[in-house]
């Protein structure tokens, strides 16, 4: 295309997106201004029927568990995705690095920020019904933990920590855990992914009854998910890319 | 309006989000870009918490400062190589 014909294009696009979006931005609401009831609703039904003082977690695994199921087994399809298309070449063996942080400083400092974040991860899980987390941001905040190690120590310690002996446990109970737990409901004639155990004491940990074992399962999923991306990701590309780089 | 509604500190982070993020498309070097988008991510953080989201903002944090730096960077470096 001509330079010409680009900016007649261009110029009347411009011109419609610009409008709409002025459009758009003059019928904005207030800020603050909240038009949805339901939101007031559950703002007020939550903590006396279901115990739990982090709203959003209790819609997230509770109220709406049925379609955090579905947003979980779209991580789960999408990883799937990603490790068939990455693993395309049959590799046996994935290739060890032989490389090692040099500084001593690092290495210990990064050790025990792994260990530190780990459990910051674990108790943004375990607490999610209480204060802000939940399954997940802890999962995702567990994983980039984990990953640490490859940063701070060696390829070494990191294929170690995350191999698929380890992680594909986790991803299976993960995502199977949250169906099972659903069925269990059934099974006893409620409806699906109902809170069966009911809603625990107020502020403790269990204050989610059997939505805080749903929220563990997402934990799992989501840690293991991103993990896999992880080790799939540095296999396929960074241990090669390293290797040149040496050879080079 | 939307302006007259917002508290001063609300102001001064979205200016920053604003910002951060011009300064983000005006980098041109992708190596440095990844930088300066860990940063624009922080301040979405930052922005989320003010906005009293922080559930948005834990999630935020995971993601824009090492799941999608990594994804860039690997595909940057993967695209230098051919």
């Amino acid at each position: 295309m001509s330079r010409q014909i680009r900016i007649a294009v261009l110029v009347p696009a411009l011109g419609l997106f610009g409008f709409l979006l002025a459009w758009a931005l003059v019928g904005l609401p207030h800020f603050g201004d909240y038009r949805g009831p339901y939101g007031y609703v559950l703002d007020r039904v939550v903590l006396p029927e279901r115990h739990m003082t982090n709203v959003v977690t209790a819609v997230v695994f509770d109220y709406r568990g049925f379609d955090t199921m579905g947003e979980e087994f779209i991580l789960f399809a999408a990883v799937v995705g990603v490790v068939l298309l990455l693993r395309q070449g049959g590799r046996e063996e994935p290739d060890r690095l032989n490389d090692s942080v040099g500084s001593d400083g690092v290495r210990i400092g990064g050790t025990l920020a792994v260990g530190a974040c780990v459990l910051v991860s674990l108790w943004l899980i375990s607490y999610g019904f209480v204060t802000p987390g939940g399954g997940f941001q802890g999962g995702a905040a567990l994983a980039s933990s984990v990953l640490l190690v490859f940063l701070v120590s060696s390829h070494k310690a990191w294929s170690g920590v995350a191999s698929d002996r380890v992680l594909d446990p986790f991803e299976g109970v993960g995502a199977g855990g949250y169906v099972v737990i659903g069925l269990g409901a059934l099974i006893g004639g409620l409806p699906f992914l109902t809170n069966v155990l009911g809603p625990g004491s107020v502020g403790t940990l269990f204050s989610g009854g059997s939505a805080a074992f749903v929220n563990w399962s997402a934990g799992m999923e989501v840690a293991a998910a991103n993990l896999v991306l992880f080790t799939e990701f540095i296999d396929e590309y960074v241990v090669p890319l390293a290797k040149g780089d040496a050879a080079g | 309006m939307i302006l007259a509604t917002l508290h001063p500190l609300q102001y001064a982070i979205f200016a920053l989000v604003a910002i951060a993020a011009t300064a983000v498309v005006l980098t041109r070097d992708v190596q440095r870009q990844i930088l300066v988008n860990g940063f624009y991510g922080i301040l979405l953080v930052i922005l989320f918490v003010v906005l009293a989201a922080p559930d948005v903002a834990l999630s935020m944090l995971a993601v824009s400062t090492v799941g999608y730096p990594l994804v860039v960077l690997i595909a940057i470096a993967k695209s230098r190589d051919k």
